[in-house]
C-alpha cells in the first residue's frame, strides 16, 4: 500500500538526468568465461539491432552447447571446495557486490545509453529507473551475504544438530530482453550473495549490457569462473543450459511457453532446481470510490510502461460501472498525449517494440480486438516508417472471451472492462492461468484487504501500481512462475 | 544540562516526519557504509588518537580496533533494510502484522578499554534500526568518539541523530540513566556501575537496559589439547590490551597431567612480552589506563603474594616508566584467593590445576560472572559437553577472542543483560 506523507524523502534518490552518450563504442562482444573473452567454438556470430531504426549495432559471438559446456566447467571449478570463491569470507562476498554497485554507478551513463539503444528503452527511464534499480539491488544483496543464518536444533537424543545454508552450486540463468540489465542483476546478485557460481545467457535481442557487466565483474575482483556469460539463442544455448547434467539450478525469466520447456528439460535431465518468472495478464480493479485521477494515471503507466513490455502489465482493467465512461474518457486523453520516436531524445515518451516478431504479434492481437467487437478508442496500428513503433491503443467494451482479454499482448494496448459487483470481479480477475500481479483502487480499507487475500496473484497493489523495491520478494501464482526472486 | 540539550536534539531528530524518520531504510544503510568509508580514509588518524588516549599499541589499534569498527559498520549497513516484521494468521477475520520500529532516543555509555570499537558497537545497530543517540564516552578516552562526530556530520547524518557528550559517570552518565526522555540505555563497563544504571533506569522511566559488564573468564586446558596453541591463546587471552578486556582469560584451569609444562611455557611467553612505548612497532604491551587502575592491579598482585599463590614472574611495576606493569604469572592459585575471584583488568595470569571434567565445570561456573569461556581439547565430545555446561555467553573451542561483527556477544548472570551484535 502507499502510505500517507511518504513522498518526502530527504536522502538523494533520483540523480540529475544527463544527456545520453553521443557515439557509444561497443567494446565487449565476446563470450565471457573465467574472466576472459572468448570467441565462439563454432566461429559463428549473430547480429544485434537497434529497434528504433532497425539498423545493426554490432555482431556478437554466438554461443552454443560447446560454449555452454566450457562455461559450466569454469563455473564448476570456481565452485570446488577450497577454491578462492568457496573459502572467501561471506562479508568479503558482500564487499565485492558493493564494489560492483560502485562500478555500475561510475559507468551509469554508458550502461543506460547502451540499454536504450539495444532495448529500445527510453533513455531517461533506463538511466533513472533501470540503473537505479540495479544499483540498489546489488547493494541490498551485498548486505545479506554474511547474514544467511542456519539454526541449532534441540532434537531428541544426545545430539548436537545444526543446519547450514549452503550455496546450490552452478546456476544457469536465462535473461529476457525487456529489462536486460535489471533482470541480469536480479539473477546474479542473490546467487553470488549466497556463494554460487553462474552461467548467464542474456537474450539474443539484448546481450550488450550483460557483456559490459562482464568487464565490471572482472574489475571488481570476482575470482575467474564465478560469473560466466554466454550470449546466444534459446533453442541452442538456452536449451544447453536447461538440459545440462552439471548445472544445479536454472532460473528463467521469459514467456510461459518457454518456461514450460525449461521445467520439462530440467526434469528430463538431472532434476535441477527451477525458478521461473513468466508472463501475466494482470487485473487492475478500479472501484467507484477510488481517487479517479490517481487510478487513471496508475492504470495508464501500469500498462504502457516500456511500451507495454512488462510481465506485470495491468492488461485487464476492470472498472466499476458507475465510473466506467469517465474512466475510459480520461484514459483515452492520457494515451493520446504521447510522442513516439528515438528513445535517446528528450521529449519522447514511447519507444519501439523490441523486434519484428513482437511487433507483428501485437498488431495481430490488435486486429483480433477489432474483429471480435471491442471498441477501438484510439491508436490501433503501427507508427512511422522505420523501427517497430506501435501507436498507444485503447480498447473499451472489452469482454472476457476476447483474445485481447485472455492472451498476453506485451504491447501498448490497454483493455478496459466493466464490472458490477465484488464477487463478480474477483471471479473474473482470477479466471486466468496467469497470476503474477494485481491491483485494486479503493478508499475502503475492507475492500482493499479482501482483495489482497482473494486475488490469486503474487503481488497485490493497493492504490498504486508497479511499486517494486529491492527489499520485496517477487513472483507469480499459477502459470506466472515458480518460486520467488528478491 | 548538556545531556538535556543533547536529548532534546535527539528527540527532535526522532519526530514523526523528521528527515531521519522519513528516510528509506536503504539510505540509512548507505550512510553507515559511507561512515565506514570515512573511517577507512582517516584510519591512521583514528588509530593514532586511540593509541595516544589509551596507551594501547598502535599496530593493535590500527589492525584490530579499526578493523573491527569498519567491518561492524558495514555489517550493520547491510541490515538496515532487512528488519522484517511478520504477518500472522490470527483467529477470526483480522489482518495482523508486526512492525519492528526504532525505540527512540538511546543513551549509550562507552568504556575506555576499546573506546572507538565500543562506540561503533553501540552506534551501528542503533542507527541501523533508525534510533537517535546520546553518547557519553569514558572520561579517560573521549578523543576518538569526538572525532567520529566530525565524520558523522561529513557523511550527512541529519542533525540530532548522533550527539556526543563527554563527561564523568556520576554527572553526565547518571543524567542519562535517570533521564525521562531517553527510551533505552546501553552501557559497557564494570558490574558495579552496571547495577547503578539498571537501578536508575527503573527508578526513572523504566527505560530498556542492556549491559555489557565484567568477567572472570575461565580458560580450560585439557591434557589432550594442542599445548602450544593452548599456551599461546591463553597468554594472548589474558594479556591482550594490557589485560583490560572484559573477555580476559583470568582463570586458567589446566588438567593436572600437563600442569607443570603449561606453567613453564606460559612463563616463557610472559617473560618475552615486550612492554614499552605504544608507538614502537615492537611493543606488545603498553601502560595501564590510569593511576586508579594501576593501583588496583598492584594491590591485587600483592594479595596474590600474601594469600600464598606462587609468583612465577613479573609482580611489580616497571620503575620510572609511567603506568607500566610487568607481565605477571601466578601458579598454585586456589579458588578462594582474591586473584581467582575478582576481576583484575591487568596483565596478571592466575593458573589453577584440575583433575576431572565435572570438577572443572563446577569450579568454572562458581562465579557471578558469565561472559566468555574457552576450552582447549581435541576430543569432540568433551568440547560439546563443555560448550553447553559452561554458563557463559560465548564459549570458544581451541581459540580465544574470536569476535566478529556477525556473531552476537553478551553475558550470563552478572556479566550483563542482553546481547550486542
Amino acid at each position: 500500500m502507499k502510505k500517507q506523507d511518504s513522498d518526502s524523502n530527504p536522502a538523494p534518490v533520483l540523480p540529475v538526468l544527463p544527456e545520453p552518450l553521443r557515439s557509444l563504442k561497443i567494446k565487449y562482444t565476446k563470450i565471457f568465461i573465467n574472466n576472459e573473452w572468448h570467441d565462439s567454438v563454432s566461429g559463428k556470430k549473430f547480429e544485434v539491432f537497434n529497434p528504433a531504426n532497425e539498423e545493426k549495432i554490432c555482431e556478437v559471438e554466438e554461443g552454443d552447447k560447446a560454449d555452454v559446456d566450457k562455461a559450466v566447467k569454469a563455473a564448476r571449478k570456481a565452485f570446488e571446495l577450497g577454491s578462492p570463491w568457496r573459502t572467501m569470507d561471506a562479508s568479503e562476498r558482500g564487499r565485492l557486490l558493493n564494489k560492483l554497485a560502485d562500478l555500475v554507478e561510475r559507468d551509469r551513463l554508458i550502461l543506460a545509453t547502451m540499454e536504450a539503444i539495444d532495448g529500445g528503452k527510453l533513455f531517461s527511464t533506463a538511466y533513472l529507473m533501470d540503473l537505479g534499480a540495479c544499483i540498489k539491488t546489488l547493494r541490498y544483496c551485498a548486505g545479506w551475504a554474511d547474514k544467511i543464518h542456519g539454526r541449532t536444533v534441540p532434537m531428541d537424543g544426545n545430539f548436537f544438530t545444526f543446519t547450514r545454508h549452503e550455496p546450490i552450486g552452478v546456476c544457469g540463468q536465462i535473461i529476457p530482453w525487456n529489462f536486460p540489465l535489471v533482470m541480469f542483476i536480479w539473477k546474479i546478485a542473490p546467487a553470488l550473495c549466497c556463494g554460487n557460481t553462474v552461467v548467464v545467457k542474456p537474450a539474443e535481442q539484448t546481450p550488450l549490457t550483460a557483456l559490459y557487466m562482464g568487464s565490471l565483474i572482472k574489475e571488481a575482483g570476482f575470482p575467474p569462473g564465478v560469473v560466466n556469460i554466454v550470449p546466444g539463442f534459446g533453442p541452442t544455448a538456452g536449451a544447453a543450459i536447461s538440459h545440462h547434467m552439471d548445472v544445479d539450478k536454472v532460473a528463467f525469466t521469459g514467456s510461459t511457453e518457454v518456461g514450460k520447456l525449461i521445467k520439462e528439460a530440467a526434469g528430463k535431465s538431472n532434476l535441477k532446481r527451477v525458478t521461473l518468472e513468466l508472463g501475466g495478464k494482470s487485473p487492475n480493479i478500479i472501484f467507484a470510490d477510488a481517487d479517479l485521477d490517481s487510478a487513471v494515471e496508475f492504470a495508464h503507466i501500469g500498462l504502457f510502461y516500456h511500451q507495454g513490455q512488462c510481465c506485470i502489465a495491468g492488461s485487464r482493467i476492470f472498472v466499476e460501472e458507475p465510473i466506467y465512461d469517465e474512466f475510459v474518457r480520461r484514459s483515452i486523453e492520457r494515451a493520446k498525449k504521447y510522442t513516439l520516436g528515438n528513445p535517446l531524445l528528450p521529449g519522447v515518451q514511447q519507444g519501439p517494440q523490441i523486434d519484428k516478431e513482437q511487433f507483428q504479434k501485437i498488431l495481430e492481437l490488435i486486429e483480433s480486438g477489432k474483429k471480435e467487437g471491442a471498441k477501438l478508442e484510439c491508436g490501433g496500428g503501427a507508427w512511422g516508417d522505420k523501427g517497430y513503433f506501435i501507436q498507444p491503443t485503447v480498447f473499451s467494451n472489452v469482454t472476457d472471451d476476447m483474445r485481447i482479454a485472455k492472451e498476453e499482448i506485451f504491447g501498448p494496448v490497454q483493455q478496459i472492462m466493466k464490472f458490477k459487483t465484488i464477487d463478480e470481479v474477483i471471479k473474473r480477475a482470477n479466471n486466468t492461468t496467469y497470476g503474477l500481479a494485481a491491483a485494486v483502487f479503493t478508499k475502503d480499507i475492507d475492500k482493499a484487504l479482501t482483495f489482497a487475500a482473494a486475488l490469486q496473484a503474487g503481488t497485490v497493489w493497493v492504490n498504486c501500481y508497479s511499486a517494486m523495491s529491492a527489499q520485496c520478494p517477487f513472483g507469480g501464482f499459477k502459470m506466472s512462475g515458480n518460486g520467488r526472486e528478491m | 544540562p548538556d545531556v538535556d540539550n543533547a536529548v532534546e536534539a535527539a528527540k527532535a531528530a526522532f519526530q514523526r516526519g523528521a528527515p531521519w524518520r522519513q528516510m528509506d531504510a536503504l539510505s540509512r544503510g548507505r550512510l553507515l557504509h559511507k561512515l565506514a568509508d570515512l573511517l577507512e580514509r582517516d584510519r591512521v588518524i583514528l588509530a593514532t588518537l586511540e593509541t595516544m588516549d589509551t596507551g594501547k599499541p598502535f599496530l593493535q589499534a590500527y589492525f584490530i580496533d579499526l578493523e573491527g569498527c569498519i567491518k561492524t559498520l558495514r555489517y550493520y549497513a547491510g541490515w538496515a533494510d532487512k528488519i522484517q516484521g511478520r504477518t500472522i494468521p490470527v483467529d477470526e477475520n483480522f489482518v495482523c502484522f508486526t512492525r519492528h520500529e526504532p525505540m527512540g532516543v538511546c543513551g549509550a555509555i562507552t568504556p575506555w578499554n576499546f573506546p572507538l570499537l565500543m562506540l561503533v558497537w553501540k552506534m551501528a545497530p542503533a542507527l541501523c534500526c533508525g534510533n537517535t543517540l546520546v553518547i557519553k564516552p569514558a572520561e579517560q578516552t573521549p578523543l576518538t568518539s569526538l572525532y567520529i562526530g566530525s565524520l558523522i556530520k561529513e557523511v550527512g547524518f541529519p542533525p540530532g541523530v548522533v550527539n556526543i557528550v563527554p563527561g564523568y559517570g556520576p554527572t553526565a552518565g547518571a543524567a542519562i540513566s535517570t533521564h525521562h526522555s531517553i527510551d533505552k540505555i546501553a552501557f559497557t563497563g564494570s558490574t558495579k556501575v552496571g547495577k547503578l544504571i539498571k537501578e536508575a533506569a527503573s527508578k526513572s522511566n523504566l527505560k530498556r537496559v542492556t549491559l555489557e559488564l565484567g568477567g572472570k573468564n575461565p580458560c580450560i586446558v585439557c591434557a589432550d589439547a594442542d599445548l602450544d596453541l593452548a599456551v599461546e591463546c591463553a597468554h594472548q587471552g589474558v594479556f591482550f590490551n594490557q589485560g583490560q578486556c572484559c573477555t580476559a582469560a583470568s582463570r586458567v584451569f589446566v588438567e593436572e597431567q600437563i600442569y607443570p609444562e603449561f606453567v613453564k611455557r606460559s612463563v616463557e611467553y610472559a617473560k618475552k612480552r615486550l612492554v614499552g612505548d605504544p608507538f614502537d612497532a615492537r611493543t606488545e604491551q603498553g601502560p595501564q589506563i590510569d593511576q586508579k587502575q594501576f593501583d588496583k592491579i598492584l594491590e591485587l598482585i600483592e594479595s596474590g603474594k600474601k594469600e600464598g599463590a606462587k609468583l612465577e614472574c613479573g609482580g611489580l611495576a616497571i620503575e620510572d616508566r609511567g603506568l607500566f606493569i610487568k607481565p605477571t604469572v601466578f601458579s598454585e592459585v586456589t579458588d578462594n584467593m582474591r586473584i581467582a575471584k575478582e576481576e583484575i583488568f591487568g596483565p596478571v595470569q592466575p593458573i589453577m590445576k584440575f583433575k576431572s571434567i565435572e570438577e572443572v565445570i563446577r569450579r568454572a561456573n562458581s562465579t557471578e560472572y558469565g561472559l566468555t569461556a574457552a576450552v582447549f581439547t581435541k576430543n569432540l565430545d568433551r568440547a560439546l559437553t563443555l560448550a553447553s555446561a559452561l554458563q557463559s555467553g560465548t564459549v570458544w573451542i581451541n581459540c580465544y577472542n574470536a569476535l566478529y561483527a556477525q556473531a552476537p556477544f553478551g553475558g550470563f548472570k552478572m556479566s550483563g543483560n542482553g546481547r550486542e551484535l
